[in-house]
């Protein structure tokens, strides 16, 4: 109980020093929080694929097309139980800024693979009816004011002229880290149009999405859909979706690296403040600390009147840091729509957080620590603050 | 060498050696003393600055450890104790009174004489029972709940001399205990210094280059360049 009273009146003896150390802390436990977070959004289009979805692509390059016909022999493949398809269409909403993305899909088939995206039956029904009908995500639907019923025109890019769709559901994702910022309509709707203008363009699928029945078989199958089109002009690379989504992320790799490396940094050089707080701290008081040895306090006493001072500075930065990250989260989430369809703070971020923390209260203790204890007792009665 | 013996002794210093290392030079600062400090005993080290009085205040006080010789307090050889065991000896056996009072700045007056008996096995109310009869002795009942610098020099100097009584030491040393006060603050030290001398016969050892300081002790001893000199009562 002493302990702690002389821990908590010691480290608000510098009103000044305490209030700025432990700012200092916030706001590098809100930058680490918030770097991780944005590393994690980055990941979040991997971390959210089913262990159950394979995606197929062309192997030379994505860019490449897949013939509509491989539909049939790919669900023809044991273990496969249901298979869709979709385009990635690229078109614009108004504005180039207006990004989202946008993608034509087979309609039920893909949706059934999807069991995430959830949307009353009655507005599901009316998207499947509707060869114009699409399919948005709440978050797209929310920073553009899409409503059922609406009409939202798209200048296409890949598929040239203004292409216009009429909103029949807005989905929400079963899980907070399904993405919601993204345009579906009908594949058919568009391959009729690409039939009529660029007839050698038809019948062409961007990847095929796959449902197995088990995710220990992912790679037994993967193997086996391209093996369907070995020697083929358009060969197969099958894979997991997660590792089909971190083929994304990897082109961008070196971002996420420096991003990950600046968040770290930011911690080492908020441990070199605190520890030179505690090191001042420390020099003051080497008098004090000679004076309680004088009393018959051992080092096990001294270690922790140091290490906790530096620990509850710490463990205040941390608790802010912490509070503040969820609505500064938040508030760029919304700032930044669509880019970022998934921005949440994890339970593993905030951990990380505490852990940072408790890492820098403790490395900051321990050259104080040393020197208190094994400062000679007559060269610290000696010493002035 | 030096000698100064009594019939019993509470301290017993035998052909002590103490020297320092200042940059690479080893400086010599108490040549072979040998003295002796009976209970009940209040006596003044004087000498002039760097005569090795504070030295020799420290060793006895086990806060510092000799190069050789005997140093026998209360019949136990400290001089041959490991720094732990030091401590703990310390704790229970001396009370020390330093020149600027070192006290706690972020405890009371009472906090700060309640740190020694932490390290006892008295319960909470036992601490406070003898920690508020320790303050009334140095006649701070009143102040007990005000902080170092809610205090004067001469009343944060009693409460330094409640704190070095309140564990009963066998032996209380104190290292220049008017050096820092008004003359009459000093004087009031000097007087309840006495006071435990005289009632409470509290062995005390006083380092001073104070004369009117010294005349309240009953010995007087003399150190010069780390020698003993003459004792006069």
């Amino acid at each position: 109980m002493y302990l702690f009273i002389l821990i908590a009146r010691n480290t608000l003896r510098h009103k000044l020093r305490t209030l700025l150390t432990v700012l200092g802390l916030t706001v590098a436990t809100i930058s680490f929080g918030f770097l991780q977070t944005v590393v994690d959004a980055w990941y979040s289009g991997a971390e959210g694929a089913a262990a159950t979805t394979l995606v197929t692509r062309n192997a030379t390059s994505l860019v490449f097309p897949l013939p509509l016909s491989y539909e049939a022999r790919i669900r023809a493949v044991d273990g496969v139980t249901g298979v869709g398809y979709a385009n990635w269409f690229g078109g614009i909403y108004q504005d180039p800024k207006n990004f989202f993305a946008q993608f034509a899909v087979s309609g039920e088939s893909y949706l059934n693979i999807y069991p995430d995206y959830l949307m009353p039956a009655a507005d599901r029904a009316a998207f499947l009816r509707d060869r114009k009908g699409a399919i948005v995500g709440r978050k797209l639907a929310d920073q553009y004011g899409f409503k059922v019923g609406d009409i939202i025109p798209i200048k296409g890019t890949i598929y040239p002229g203004t292409w216009e769709f009429v909103v029949r559901a807005i989905y929400d994702g079963a899980k907070s880290t399904t993405n919601t910022a993204t345009m579906f309509f009908h594949w058919d709707y568009i391959n009729e149009a690409v039939k009529r203008q660029a007839p050698r363009r038809a019948n062409q699928v961007g990847v095929y999405v796959i449902e197995i029945r088990q995710p220990e078989d992912a790679a037994l199958i993967s193997n086996a859909v391209d093996a369907q089109f070995r020697n083929s002009l358009a060969e197969t690379l099958t894979e997991t979706e997660k590792a089909f989504q971190l083929g994304f992320v990897s082109m961008s790799e070196a971002i996420v690296v420096a991003i990950r490396v600046v968040s770290f940094v930011v911690i080492v050089i908020i441990m070199a403040v605190m520890a030179n707080t505690m090191a001042m701290s420390a020099r003051e008081r080497l008098a004090e600390y000679a004076t309680l040895k004088v009393l018959g306090f051992g080092p096990g006493f001294l270690t922790a009147l140091i290490f906790g001072e530096s620990l509850l500075l710490a463990a205040a930065g941390c608790v802010l840091g912490v509070i503040l990250l969820f609505p500064l989260a938040s508030g760029f989430a919304r700032l930044m729509g669509t880019m970022f369809p998934v921005f949440e703070v994890a339970p593993l971020t905030v951990l990380q957080q505490v852990l940072a923390a408790l890492v820098i209260g403790c490395v900051a203790a321990i050259a104080p620590t040393l020197r208190a204890t094994r400062v000679n007792i007559v060269e610290g009665l000696r010493s002035i603050g | 060498m030096t000698t100064m013996r009594t019939a019993t002794p509470l301290v017993q210093i035998e052909h002590l050696v103490k020297s320092y290392q200042r940059g690479g030079q080893v400086v010599p600062v108490l040549t072979d003393i040998t003295l002796d400090i009976a209970r009940g005993d209040f006596t003044a080290l004087m000498g002039p600055s760097g005569s090795g009085k504070s030295t020799l205040l420290n060793l006895i006080a086990g806060i510092d450890k000799p190069d050789s010789g005997v140093l026998r307090v209360d019949g136990l050889d400290i001089a041959g104790m490991s720094e732990s065991a030091l401590a703990s000896w310390r704790a229970a056996n001396v009370g020390f009174i330093f020149q600027f009072y070192n006290l706690m700045p972020v405890l009371t007056a009472h906090e700060n004489v309640e740190l020694p008996l932490l390290l006892t096995s008295l319960s909470r109310r036992e601490r406070r029972e003898r920690v508020e009869l320790t303050l009334s002795m140095v006649g701070l009942s009143d102040r007990m709940d005000h902080t170092p610098n809610e205090l004067s020099g001469g009343q944060q100097q009693r409460v330094a001399i409640a704190r070095a009584i309140v564990t009963d030491p066998v032996l209380i040393v104190a290292d220049e205990p008017t050096g820092d006060l008004d003359r009459q603050s000093a004087s009031d030290v000097l007087a309840l210094l006495n006071q435990l001398n005289r009632e409470l016969e509290k062995t005390i050892i006083m380092v001073t280059h104070d004369a009117h300081a010294a005349q309240q002790a009953r010995k007087l001893v003399h150190l010069e360049k780390g020698e003993l000199l003459h004792e006069a009562a």
